[in-house]
């Protein structure tokens, strides 16, 4: 990318009405994860074949695990007299090839376009099959012309758990407390680490949805036909009568959650955290743990806590005054944005395609009361690539590295420096699923890597090639 | 054995196993059958989008145009618009009252800051169900910025991947005609179909100058808008991939008198033939002895390596599924040349040419199934225990999960595969998947014991 003379007057920005290297997804894909996340289930997507391979691929390239998504698989014909038929026929399918215990069906944007009632079809579906063995049906409506992968995400886990919380239910009979976790769009390395914190603290919980075994599985002498793991359909039945919810992500006060369902409808309350990214916002985590437990937090939690903070102290220098571009998924790039300042990094450009209103404000509330940054921090919702670049330049943000998913490698080549990624979706390296972010060990991991990373382009670049750094 | 839906019975074939060969084909996918194929949309992106210096915009809401940004390995030598992604990214709103404001807003000032030599217009799913008018919206962008602007019309649900391909078709036969051709060579060629994976088409041009054809267009490799408008000044049109290209071969025969032949370049005796077929039928001794020396001099070079590999792959097992069957013949063939067994091939859009083709390519046993699925795929692979599967990014972890070798053969790949150079680069990734120490850990081969070394 060339940076614009000084001498001449920058370009006015123009405001650009078409979208250009997108940086999000669109609705359905949040869901089809979402069902891939419940045990036995298998993702069904109402809409034309294509939706459910191109999303199969995008999940596929960043998970390298089967995902295996079901479709009604619209005709011109289906399109003109509705998808009642291919609807029935594609679940009779599933059925009978999956096993499933559950299909969790998605819209998509042809489906709502025409206006399917979806909801009337599986009522009427289940009416005429009725004492016949069928899974549990539960469905989610995803227009891809509203919103990202993220909101298509976070309504499927809300629209799950209205359709199958029920009052006074319990996971099984001899259950004590538990906890409903709505940990968002993690890493399988992520969840797996929100399940060792409830159970560190003695804590039964329900972690929705929960791909931490559906999609990071092991190597099979026989192929299964759904990968093992997932919440089960029992835990969220029960949802309904949890000690408490907490929901992960700062931008979800702008939505209706499966939080704030269960709060409405069963009273069941529900605390909301930053996504626990770096030491403060994981704090967050452990004091609502704490509170909600009250057990103090394991010593093994304490020492990687301090851990970090020495860490953060011996890798100071390299970072300090630092400037990073943040892009990707709001609630992602807000804790990242958290744990960046926290270090002495200065988030100068925080961006993401989604757009919940509460990405700017929240941005202020995690970089605000951070001494060293100086400089406004931009927040930029509903941006695409292209606009991000053009940020940098009109604005002369000069980043020293770049930090989010895959996409950005255009973005971090042009400026000529190092990509740091992370979250979803990691499409040219491996182990995208295994990346930590959450908690004090993520951020120790996610701290030596940025620190690292700075390292090598400092030792790679200068002349002297010092072998003490 | 494999649980195939009572729908699909007859879209899979053991050979041998029944005395008359039939096969379903070219059906529309079965509901719920977790089809590989993607849709129209598809077919049409992956035909035009190697085309690099033209503005590739993706008219819909925006997951189609995310999906697909810079997902193919299609390499030009110039320009790179193709790797861009660029979509109206419709919203509730213009669902509502319609895009054709936004597309036209959109075209304008994408074509202002690329200035393409083109603009392709890829109307997805529900463009088709509101009724915005692409085909105006296009004519009039194009009359405001005096570049050809053109529609593509590939809703998803229209049809199937191969209705895509005609559509792209369509709108390059726009194109075609359109500019001089005076000095075009009468030997003169235009390569269809081959898509400049990894420089694939490179390699191929060079050796078609080697032996002194001019090359007038790649329509589908490192393409530019100037060499297709002149397309129809080449004598002979040469296409690779049939299943997308036919169509367009077809009518250029029927609209400039173009001949065409079927080709491949995959394995050494289908790409040799490729090269003898165009030299034969240009009926022209100097360039069908240049020919030869080529052919044997690239041979003469390979085959010592090939033979190498084919001592250690004697005997292995090999499945492959594929978009087009066309491919599937080639790959059969240059597996054989490596000693392997094909034990199952299948297609996601073969029709039934291609699979009489294949059964009589194939041994006694061989499973051959078409538009085949994840739990079918993995039940074959079991079924013949499989030694490397061949494939493209969605079959891949199916053979991964089961311990099974796996080659990219799709358009994601950053190997060269055709020529005879490429012969030697898929030797040595089917070499380097099947010989890998990896398998000797999985269950498949070990169980779970613990493996200690004493």
């Amino acid at each position: 990318m060339s940076t614009p003379a000084r001498t001449t007057k920058r370009a006015p920005r123009p405001n650009w009405v078409s979208t250009r290297n997108p940086c999000k997804a669109c609705a359905p894909l949040g869901a089809t994860l979402v069902m891939r996340g419940i045990a036995g289930a298998l993702p069904f997507l109402h809409g034309s074949q294509g939706c459910a391979t191109y999303m199969r691929r995008y999940i596929i390239s960043h998970f390298r695990e089967p995902m295996d998504i079901a479709t009604s698989g619209f005709s011109e014909a289906t399109t003109i007299f509705g998808g009642g038929a291919n609807l029935r026929q594609g679940l009779d399918n599933v059925t009978s090839q999956y096993h499933p215990t559950l299909i969790g069906i998605a819209t998509t944007c042809l489906t709502e376009t025409i206006g399917e009632d979806v909801h009337g079809l599986l009522h009427e579906y289940l009416e005429k099959s009725a004492g016949a063995e069928r899974p549990v049906l539960v469905h989610v409506s995803t227009p891809a012309y509203s919103g990202t992968h993220i909101d298509g995400f976070h309504d499927a886990v809300r629209a799950v758990v209205e359709q199958l919380a029920e009052a006074g239910a319990r996971p099984s009979a001899d259950s004590g407390d538990w906890v409903n976790l709505f940990p968002g769009m993690v890493s399988a390395e992520d969840l797996r680490f929100v399940k060792e914190v409830a159970a560190d603290f003695g804590m039964a919980a329900t972690v929705f949805p929960d791909y931490s075994e559906t999609l990071d599985g092991e190597s099979m002498l026989k192929y299964n036909k759904i990968p093992e793991g997932g919440t089960t359909i029992e835990g969220l039945r029960a949802t309904s009568s949890a000690k408490a919810s907490i929901e992960f992500g700062r931008t979800l006060r702008t939505k209706a959650t499966a939080a704030s369902f269960l709060k409405e409808r069963f009273g069941v309350p529900a605390t909301r955290i930053g996504l626990p990214i770096g030491v403060r916002e994981t704090d967050a985590l452990f004091a609502a743990m704490e509170e909600l437990t009250g057990n103090p937090t394991p010593a093994k939690y304490q020492k990687e806590r301090g851990r970090l903070v020495d860490a953060y102290v011996d890798g100071h220098k390299y970072l300090f005054g630092k400037r990073a571009i943040v892009f990707g998924d709001e609630d992602m790039v807000i804790g990242l944005a958290s744990f960046l300042a926290e270090t002495g990094v200065v988030p100068v450009l925080c961006a993401s395609g989604g757009k919940s209103g509460a990405l700017a404000s929240s941005i202020a509330e995690v970089t605000g009361q951070v001494s060293h940054i100086r400089e406004a921090v931009t927040a930029r919702d509903g941006v695409d690539f292209m606009t991000m670049a053009e940020e940098v330049e009109w604005k002369e943000l000069k980043p020293d590295f770049v930090i989010g998913s895959s996409k950005g490698a255009k973005l971090a080549r042009e400026l000529g420096v190092p990509l740091i990624r992370v979250g979803f979706p990691i499409h040219d390296r491996i182990g995208g699923q295994r990346i930590l972010h959450l908690g004090y060990r993520g951020a120790q991991q996610l701290f030596d890597l940025i620190v690292n990373t700075l390292l090598e382009v400092k030792q790679d670049s200068s002349s002297i090639g010092y072998s003490y750094l | 054995m494999a649980d195939i839906l009572r729908e699909r019975e007859r879209q899979v074939y053991r050979k041998g196993q029944a005395q008359t060969f039939q096969l379903d084909c070219e059906k529309q996918s079965v509901a719920g059958s977790v089809s590989q194929r993607a849709c129209v949309f598809c077919g049409s992106r992956v035909v035009l989008y190697p085309i690099a210096d033209a503005l590739h915009i993706v008219h819909g809401p925006i997951g189609c145009a995310s999906y697909t940004w810079d997902i193919r390995g299609a390499l030009s030598s110039g320009p790179e618009l193709h790797r861009l992604s660029f979509s109206t990214d419709m919203q509730e709103l213009d669902v509502v009252h319609g895009g054709e404001k936004k597309l036209h807003a959109a075209l304008c000032e994408l074509i202002d800051a690329h200035q393409p030599k083109a603009a392709f217009v890829y109307a997805t799913c529900i463009v088709g169900v509101i009724g915005d008018d692409v085909e105006a919206v296009c004519k009039r962008v194009s009359l405001e910025k005096g570049i050809p602007v053109l529609a593509v019309h590939s809703e998803g649900f229209k049809g199937t991947k191969k209705d895509g391909y005609k559509a792209a078709c369509d709108a390059l036969l726009q194109l075609i005609g359109t500019a001089p051709v005076e000095d075009i060579s009468p030997m003169s060629i235009n390569i269809l179909g081959d898509f400049n994976l990894a420089g694939e088409t490179w390699m191929i041009r060079k050796y078609y100058e080697r032996m002194g054809v001019q090359v007038v267009s790649c329509i589908t490799g490192d393409g530019r808008i100037d060499d297709i408008r002149r397309a129809h000044g080449a004598k002979l049109n040469v296409v690779q991939c049939s299943g997308s290209m036919t169509h367009l071969a077809k009518q250029m025969k029927e609209k400039y008198g173009i001949p065409f032949i079927r080709v491949s370049y995959f394995g050494v005796e289908d790409m040799s033939k490729s090269l003898y077929d165009v030299a034969r039928h240009f009926k022209n001794k100097e360039m069908l002895k240049l020919t030869q020396d080529m052919v044997r001099e690239e041979l003469e070079r390979i085959m010592p390596v090939i033979d190498d590999y084919r001592k250690v792959l004697q005997g292995k097992r090999a499945a492959i599924y594929v978009g087009g069957a066309f491919k599937a013949f080639s790959l059969v063939a240059a597996l054989r040349l490596l000693g392997m067994t094909t034990v199952m091939v299948g297609s996601q859009t073969g029709n039934k040419d291609d699979y009489e083709q294949l059964r009589e390519l194939c041994d006694e046993g061989t499973i051959i199934a078409d538009d085949s699925n994840p739990l079918e795929l993995s039940s074959f692979l079991e079924e013949k225990d499989v030694d490397v599967f061949i494939g493209g990014v969605k079959e891949r972890p199916i053979a991964y999960k089961l311990g099974i070798g796996f080659c990219d053969h799709n358009h994601e790949r950053k190997e060269a595969l055709a020529g005879f150079e490429g012969m030697v680069n898929f030797a040595k990734e089917v070499y380097s998947s099947v010989m890998s120490p990896v398998w000797q850990l999985t269950p498949r081969k070990r169980g779970n014991k613990l493996e200690v070394v004493r």
